[in-house]
């Protein structure tokens, strides 16, 4: 199908698109890499009054080595990540994902940050911001805050951005141990996953496990023991914890079992993970 | 800043295969439904219009995207390069089109205008893929003839001979 009727403006600066946002509201939708809101679009499932395209804004182009944090503004695509000749040593868990997110067609210009935007329970990058730790940069007329992931992201295809407020940038944390790891079990390789899982370890025998596809949002635990019998309860514990949910690709139940057979593995691959 | 009013249709310039082409359309008009209606370059095919089978592949800027995902606005002062911009003049067909050719990697054809824009792309940034690198490109894109064994033999044998040049 085709889009119904909207206007359409692109600002060059990312005060004149906020100043749309303000007059607008919730009636404006950002358009930035368009993969998946265009896609939306296409089959009516989004109905804007108004479309901001910010893809030619060149301050969002970029990012930024703060040293702690590497920043990407929401007009870098996920490709251009991907080729960021720094990617691997300093952000290897998003070196890891990036490969799965949709394919190489549609990395050329879906963004890391509309993708964050977009919020789809399963999806890989929401996943790296959420076990990292990252941030979200939010700007609007009223000023700038920043939120952590856990904090924005809130449920399917649910984030706590105001109508009135632009996702300026993310801010992906550089983490001191380089031992992670990341599995998906999809239906073809780039389509959505059913359950992905991330795992980072954390100092002597601890490690954090994210895990996207069993809840509203990625969930991210702490878990005390990197393997035998104590990992795999705590892993059985946070599928019962979560629940999972039915729809066309899975049932509840075997996103619980795909999670208790995947955990392990990805657990053991970033314990044994020399990078 | 650009502001389109949503009834309002506005011309659109971009260059397409190396000439400045231009049309009015409105906003909402995706570059697939440009290309093809507006500028009647038919050999951008539309297959699901969502995003999934990538049959509407082309270049933009030299970057293999979904044209169906692109508004025709987006694209405006862009290069925008499609499949016929792959033969010669004459009708030759370039190395890439020959491999499939030689590799029967064909059938109905409906796919393969948006496999040729992707691979043409994908092999000037990796010029020597493995198989495994070649099959990941290719699960962007939706084949119900073949089962993809010639294409990957096609696509083999164009990146060694475009190598070797």
């Amino acid at each position: 199908m085709k889009p119904r009727p909207f206007d359409y403006v692109r600002p060059e600066m990312v005060d004149e698109a906020i100043a749309v946002l303000a007059e607008y509201g919730d009636e404006a939708r950002v358009l930035a890499g368009g993969q998946s809101l265009l896609a939306m679009l296409n089959l009516r499932l989004a109905d804007p009054t108004v479309l901001v395209d910010i893809s030619r804004i060149a301050a969002l182009d970029e990012i930024v080595d703060h040293g702690d944090t590497i920043e990407v503004g929401a007009a870098v695509t996920q490709s251009r990540l991907l080729a960021w000749p720094r990617l691997a040593e300093k952000l290897p868990l998003v070196a890891a994902v990036l490969p799965f997110v949709g394919h190489f067609q549609t990395r050329n210009k879906g963004t890391i940050c509309g993708s964050v935007a977009h919020a789809d329970p399963s999806s890989e990058i929401p996943l790296a911001l959420a076990i990292l730790d990252g941030k979200v940069v939010l700007r609007s007329q009223r000023g700038t805050r920043m939120l952590a992931a856990g904090a924005f992201q809130q449920d399917m295809l649910t984030t706590a951005r105001a109508n009135d407020e632009l996702i300026t940038a993310v801010h992906f944390p550089v983490l001191s141990d380089r031992r992670v790891a990341f599995r998906e079990v999809a239906r073809r390789h780039g389509d959505f996953a059913i359950v992905a899982v991330a795992a980072l370890m954390e100092g002597k025998g601890a490690v954090r496990l994210g895990v996207g596809g069993l809840s509203g949002r990625p969930e991210v635990r702490s878990i005390a023991s990197t393997n035998g019998s104590a990992t795999r309860d705590a892993v059985q514990q946070m599928a019962a914890e979560l629940e999972g949910y039915d729809d066309l690709h899975a049932s509840a139940a075997m996103r619980r079992d795909l999670l208790c057979r995947l955990a392990p593995v990805v657990i053991d691959e970033a314990f044994r993970c020399a990078a | 800043m650009r502001r389109i009013a949503k009834d309002e249709r506005t011309r659109i310039r971009l260059t397409l295969n190396g000439r400045a082409r231009s049309a009015e359309t409105e906003p909402r008009t995706l570059l697939s439904d440009f290309l093809r209606y507006s500028l009647g370059a038919t050999g951008t095919h539309v297959g699901c219009e969502h995003g999934v089978c990538g049959c509407c592949t082309v270049l933009l800027d030299g970057t293999a995207v979904r044209s169906c995902l692109t508004l025709a606005v987006q694209a405006e002062g862009r290069d925008v390069r499609t499949v016929e911009s792959l033969a010669a003049p004459d009708g030759a067909l370039n190395a890439l089109q020959q491999a499939f050719q030689n590799h029967h990697a064909l059938q109905c054809g409906f796919c393969t205008p948006g496999i040729l824009m992707s691979f043409t792309d994908y092999l000037k940034r990796n010029p020597k893929p493995s198989e495994a690198d070649i099959r990941d490109v290719l699960s962007g894109h939706l084949c119900r003839c073949t089962g993809y064994a010639g294409i990957v033999s096609a696509l083999l044998e164009a990146a060694n001979r475009i190598e070797s040049r």
